[in-house]
């Protein structure tokens, strides 16, 4: 439901179209990235006092989980430096939209987008994304293998340094070859996530009137415009539906000559009540849930000779676990929930119905990684204030806070949160099975057990 | 009341609301009340030693009963470590191959992480113990939450059932 349209206001409208504050945020943000790459390289081994890691591990990931992806859905997208360099060297240009007689040769050359008239095969070398990856399974694989090295990557600055400026580069190499982002529609390991659980965000971004845009000469929001450029996500924002692949960049709201872009707040998971059709997105579900409980066992729980084989890696222990992590996230978790779906007595095939409930997966995997974070974060918020301080771990007291100690917080409270989050998390899932089977014309109750059976292993391991 | 009414007292509107302050009442008399101590006696003494060795303890998971006296003697086998036990506030630490004594009385129940509070390598933020003083209250408190929010929900929705698609018999016998 649709509560109300935030950029009808004038001085809303205004901020939101101005690339100003999207560029000044997106250039600060792309100056830490790059401290956080260099202080990895040149900064303290020691991860818990390594800007690097408490910047991104600890402040950026508990912001990402327990604010942004509920709440702004894709906002971080619109903010996210990473795809910075290689749209600017696409637009050949960091800010507007330059005129054709002032831009490069090089720039027209390595353009696809950004013209009202698509340029010719000869004139451009950006190519489509290819049409058998035009899903996230890469994503799904780049998420997993992050997942697989996380225990190295998060604790070894060097090692997320490489992986940042290897982002970096990808996101860069990916701008010169393929059209528009698809490095963050089909590669990007964070994007996929994001996608996912943007549905459940009261934010979205949406077409006010479906006429204006059939009657629309050009597309701009598409194909560009003399104003702006066409969806750098690809996404023709008429046929949207879910927030998942639209990356809140709002380069639609600058060059729609109509006005008829909305961005509306609305009641959370209004996406979820279409289920999911794609096996791609379902298995995302699953391994967003399963790599929740690895990281609970691996990071907090009380198993030491885990977290050693987890990190040791390529030995023997390590091989072990990443069979288990694959294994898990890959074909127990999934072939649980098809084994569950076929003792559905009747309705629609098991694939199906497999496919459409693991819509359900997205509350509770959203509510684990938030049990997850809130744990996570308040264990290790003190790094936050040391850090700033000594960014670089060379002795520095640049706001007078390197001197204070390691202490956590939350107390009591912790656990009881993260409780809450489980079990309203479950709850909501449980909801959503039962709508989900009127519609599917077949039972909730083995959704429900698997939903059940998964968030009694996950309170056991959080508390 | 026979069956039938009964379900159509459950499906109008007046059943589905006493339905739900039924299931908040019983949700927050499972959070809140407090749990019967069965394994109540007279406070024993505890020394536990717990060697500390590459980002893990050893024991790493300790069972007191409320009241206990407990004696931590903390033995670090390689470089330095630390023991910080969560909501109690505690901390000692062990140089290496030295020990360290933390005694203390278990008067809060539940479960608790200890970890080490003295940066020690890699995993350091990830050296974790944990301590139970009685029952593991908020497992058991959200596990049975878990249950009933499923059984809540599930009994006060009836739109399948009236649709004869939420068939647990047959899912049963099949």
């Amino acid at each position: 439901m649709t509560l109300t349209s935030i950029n009808n206001h004038p001085l809303v409208n205004k901020l939101l179209t101005n690339r100003w504050p999207q560029f000044i945020l997106q250039a600060l943000l792309l100056a830490a990235f790059l401290f956080t790459i260099l202080s990895g390289w040149i900064g303290t081994p020691v991860g818990s006092h390594n800007f690097g890691i408490v910047f991104l591990w600890i402040t950026w990931w508990a912001l990402l989980i327990l604010v942004a992806v509920p709440f702004f859905g894709r906002g971080w997208c619109s903010i996210c430096p990473i795809p910075l360099p290689g749209e600017w060297l696409q637009r050949g240009n960091l800010l507007g939209k330059k005129s054709e007689a002032g831009r490069s040769q090089v720039s027209k050359a390595i353009d696809g987008i950004g013209s009202s008239e698509a340029p010719s095969p000869q004139e451009t070398i950006h190519r489509r994304w290819p049409r058998v990856f035009r899903n996230i399974w890469l994503q799904n694989g780049s998420f997993l293998l992050l997942g697989l090295f996380s225990p190295i990557i998060l604790t070894s600055p060097q090692v997320t340094a490489v992986v940042l400026a290897l982002m970096l580069v990808l996101a860069f190499a990916t701008s010169i070859f393929f059209e528009r982002r698809s490095f963050c529609r089909y590669l990007c390991p964070v994007s996929g996530f994001i996608g996912l659980y943007s549905q459940v965000s009261p934010l979205e971004l949406r077409i006010r009137n479906k006429q204006d845009c059939v009657t629309c000469l050009g597309k701009p929001c598409y194909n560009g415009s003399t104003t702006g450029y066409g969806c750098p996500w690809g996404v023709f924002p008429a046929g949207l539906q879910k927030n998942t692949n639209c990356g809140l960049c709002l380069e639609c709201v600058r060059v729609c000559p109509k006005n008829n872009i909305s961005i509306n707040l609305r009641s959370f998971a209004t996406d979820l009540e279409r289920p999911l059709t794609r096996m791609d997105e379902a298995y995302k579900s699953f391994i967003m849930l399963g790599s929740a409980m690895t990281y609970a066992a691996v990071l907090l729980g009380p198993w030491g000779a885990l977290k050693l084989h987890s990190y040791a890696v390529f030995t023997p222990g390590w091989m072990v676990y990443a069979v288990a992590f694959l294994g898990l996230n890959l074909a127990i978790l999934p072939g649980l929930m098809f084994s569950l779906m076929k003792l559905n007595p009747k309705g629609a095939s098991p694939r199906a119905s497999f496919t459409a409930f693991s819509t359900i997966l997205i509350p509770l995997g959203l509510m684990f990684w938030l049990a997850f974070s809130l744990s996570f974060l308040a264990s290790n918020v003190s790094y936050i204030g040391i850090s700033l301080s000594d960014p670089l771990g060379w002795g520095w007291n640049l706001i007078g806070t390197a001197g204070l100690g390691w202490r956590p917080i939350g107390g009591f409270f912790i656990q009881p949160l993260q409780v809450l989050s489980l079990v309203g998390g479950l709850g909501w899932s449980t909801q959503l099975a039962i709508k989900m089977a009127k519609v599917q014309n077949v039972s909730p109750l083995p959704a429900i057990i698997f939903c059940l059976l998964t968030t009694l292993i996950m309170l056991w391991l959080i508390t | 009341m026979n069956p039938t009414n009964l379900r159509n007292f459950i499906a109008s509107r007046t059943g589905k609301q006493l339905a739900w302050i039924l299931i908040i009442s019983s949700g927050l008399l499972i959070a809140f009340a407090p749990l019967p101590d069965f394994s109540r006696s007279a406070p024993q003494t505890h020394f536990i030693r717990i060697e500390a060795n590459k980002f893990a303890y050893q024991p790493a998971q300790l069972h007191v009963n409320p009241g206990d006296i407990v004696t931590i003697e903390l033995a670090s086998t390689d470089v330095v470590h630390g023991l910080y036990l969560d909501s109690y506030d505690l901390a000692v630490q062990s140089d290496p191959g030295q020990t360290a004594t933390l005694t203390f009385i278990a008067d809060k129940t539940g479960s608790f992480r200890f970890r080490c509070n003295i940066t020690c390598g890699a995993l350091h933020p990830f050296m974790i113990g944990k301590f139970t003083v009685g029952v593991n209250q908020w497992l058991y408190r959200g596990w049975s939450l878990a249950i009933l929010i499923v059984f809540g929900i599930l009994a006060s929705t009836h739109g399948w059932r009236r649709n004869n698609t939420f068939n647990i018999i047959s899912i049963v016998q099949k």
